[in-house]
């Protein structure tokens, strides 16, 4: 949907949870409102530029809603009608900002595998097209297409008025980061707005938290690769390619979500995130509070090594920067067990024995570690290290 | 905090032969029945269609017998090919199934499953299966180590 200049697709994406809220509130059904919308958005894409709608909103609901009675319409004419249970609309003010509170949990819904939760998410709340998303993931349309109409049948006759769980939209969210840029579809920018607009639903400190996350690790994307694609490593970044005004947004809403005094996994990440950012170069990193801050995410659960190794292991990395490598790398032998089939854990030990001196023992973990990688940009930085590391540092 | 992604995905290898012994050992097909070498195809399409209804099918192909293998000459030289070196034993690739899904133990049952396909008088064919995982080729949007 990009590269029709005359049309505003920020505006348009904007409008696809307050439509289909507005929708479901009526009455409709959640999975047809929502084909209906997928629809009426193509049709949008298709129509506006040429002839702008005078009231986008109202466009996209007609159309929809056109769209809803033609569907029952010809379900009528093939005689096969099931009684369907109308979902109680929620009680309370259809507001904007509900809206798209009361679809993300709905797409989230915990029941829901996380790759049915990301493409339900990016389609119902961000407005992406089912084309878009395939894109996004490196499957064919039609798969894609599956992937959701599934997902929807899954949903099919639970009720819409529980509260939801934020902690799975969160997740949600972070996933839809993590998948970052494929193609025309920028998944990373996609989760920074759909964060925001939760952060607007939503007083929750952690949503806050996860939008300065996403943030603060986000203004470091122009320097995470050099110009041939390669992956440049935190402490040999380019700061002066960070973002700052991302990094000031970042620690703006941090800011505000600690106030609220109840921090939780995501404000604490950033936390960690907005150290780094903090630092003019590496060598200021301050690493003693940030082995604070790993404390603190590590106490949030009763078994940090089975269920947030990966915590474990950032902590593991700290502790090496401020006890020394040796205590560092005792710290990822309580991981062994649970991530030493994992490439991170042997890329971790590689960092902490080259910053003990042991390059020897470095190669060794690096090419491991390569061995082990799932992803060929970091595969081709593990090898690189190794090399380097053999080489002599 | 690094995630893994939720959707991997993985290579379903079939081979004409290489790997692991055969379990049940079976003819070649032209030497089956008929109506044996219809039903295998239809469990084919089947799994595809399967595949396809849970939002977890990508691609299958499938790669004919004959093989060149081939090396640059060197400056000025015509590129120097060979059928291999041992053509009868080496290894050979029959054709794959990617699937995109949320796990490992998802594409190992989905091989399970594949590998189950049936043979001479119906029974399965209990047929290896390589497993392989395709690298992630994005750029990522977190730090590595």
């Amino acid at each position: 949907m990009i590269g029709e200049p005359s049309l505003d697709e920020g505006a348009l994406r904007a409008l696809v949870p307050r439509v289909l809220a507005g929708l479901v509130r009526r009455g409709e059904d959640f999975d047809a409102a929502e084909d209906a919308l997928q629809e009426a958005l193509l049709e949008a894409l298709r129509v506006w530029p040429e002839h702008p709608p005078d009231d986008p909103r109202a466009w996209l609901t007609s159309v929809a809603t056109r769209r809803l009675v033609d569907a029952r319409r010809s379900e009528a004419a093939r005689a096969r009608r099931e009684e369907t249970v109308q979902a109680e609309p929620p009680p309370g003010a259809a507001e904007e900002h509900d809206d798209t509170l009361f679809l993300l949990f709905r797409c989230c819904h915990p029941d829901l595998a996380p790759a049915s939760q990301v493409a339900l998410t990016l389609r119902a709340v961000g407005g992406l097209t089912t084309r878009e998303i395939a894109d996004a993931f490196y499957v064919p349309e039609a798969t894609m297409a599956q992937r959701i109409s599934r997902a929807k049948r899954a949903l099919r006759g639970r009720r819409l008025d529980r509260p939801g769980d934020l902690a799975v939209v969160l997740r949600v969210l972070y996933l839809v980061y993590t998948a970052g840029h494929a193609g025309r579809v920028d998944l990373a920018r996609e989760a920074i707005r759909l964060a925001r607009q939760l952060t607007l639903a939503t007083d929750e400190p952690e949503a806050r938290g996860l939008l300065a996350l996403l943030l603060l690790s986000h203004a470091r994307l122009p320097a995470r690769f050099d110009s041939e694609g390669r992956i440049v490593t935190l402490d040999r970044q380019d700061r002066s390619l960070w973002d700052a005004r991302e990094i000031v947004e970042g620690v703006r809403v941090l800011q505000s979500a600690l106030a609220v005094g109840r921090p939780g996994r995501y404000q604490i990440e950033a936390a960690i995130a907005a150290l780094h950012d903090d630092a003019a170069s590496a060598e200021e990193t301050d690493w003693p509070q940030i082995l604070a801050w790993y404390d603190d995410l590590l106490a949030l659960s009763d078994d940090p090594v089975r269920r947030d190794p990966a915590a474990v292991l950032g902590r593991a990395v700290a502790v090496g920067h401020v006890l020394g490598a040796a205590a560092g790398l005792d710290e990822t032998d309580r991981l062994r067990e649970v991530l030493g089939e994992r490439h991170r854990w042997h890329a971790v030990r590689g960092h902490l024995h080259e910053l003990g001196g042991d390059l020897a023992a470095a190669a060794d973990d690096y090419a491991e570690a390569a061995r082990r990688a799932t992803s060929v940009a970091e595969r081709d930085h593990l090898i690189r290290r190794a090399a380097r590391a053999r080489a002599g540092g | 905090m690094n995630q893994e992604m939720p959707m991997p995905k993985y290579l379903l290898l079939k081979h004409y032969r290489g790997g692991p012994d055969q379990h049940r050992p079976y003819p070649p097909m032209d030497q089956w029945d008929p109506a044996d070498v219809e039903a295998h195809r239809a469990f084919q399409h089947h799994v595809i269609e399967l595949l396809e209804e849970r939002g977890e099918y990508v691609d299958a192909r499938a790669l004919t017998p004959s093989r060149t293998w081939v090396r640059y000459g060197g400056p000025d030289a015509a590129p120097v090919t060979t059928d291999g070196p041992h053509p009868e034993t080496s290894d050979l690739v029959a054709g794959w199934l990617m699937i995109d899904v949320e796990s490992h133990e998802r594409a190992v049952e989905v091989a399970a499953h594949v590998s189950s396909e049936p043979g001479p008088g119906g029974e399965p064919l209990y047929e290896w299966i390589d497993v392989r995982e395709v690298m992630w080729e994005r750029p990522q949007t977190t730090d590595a180590v």
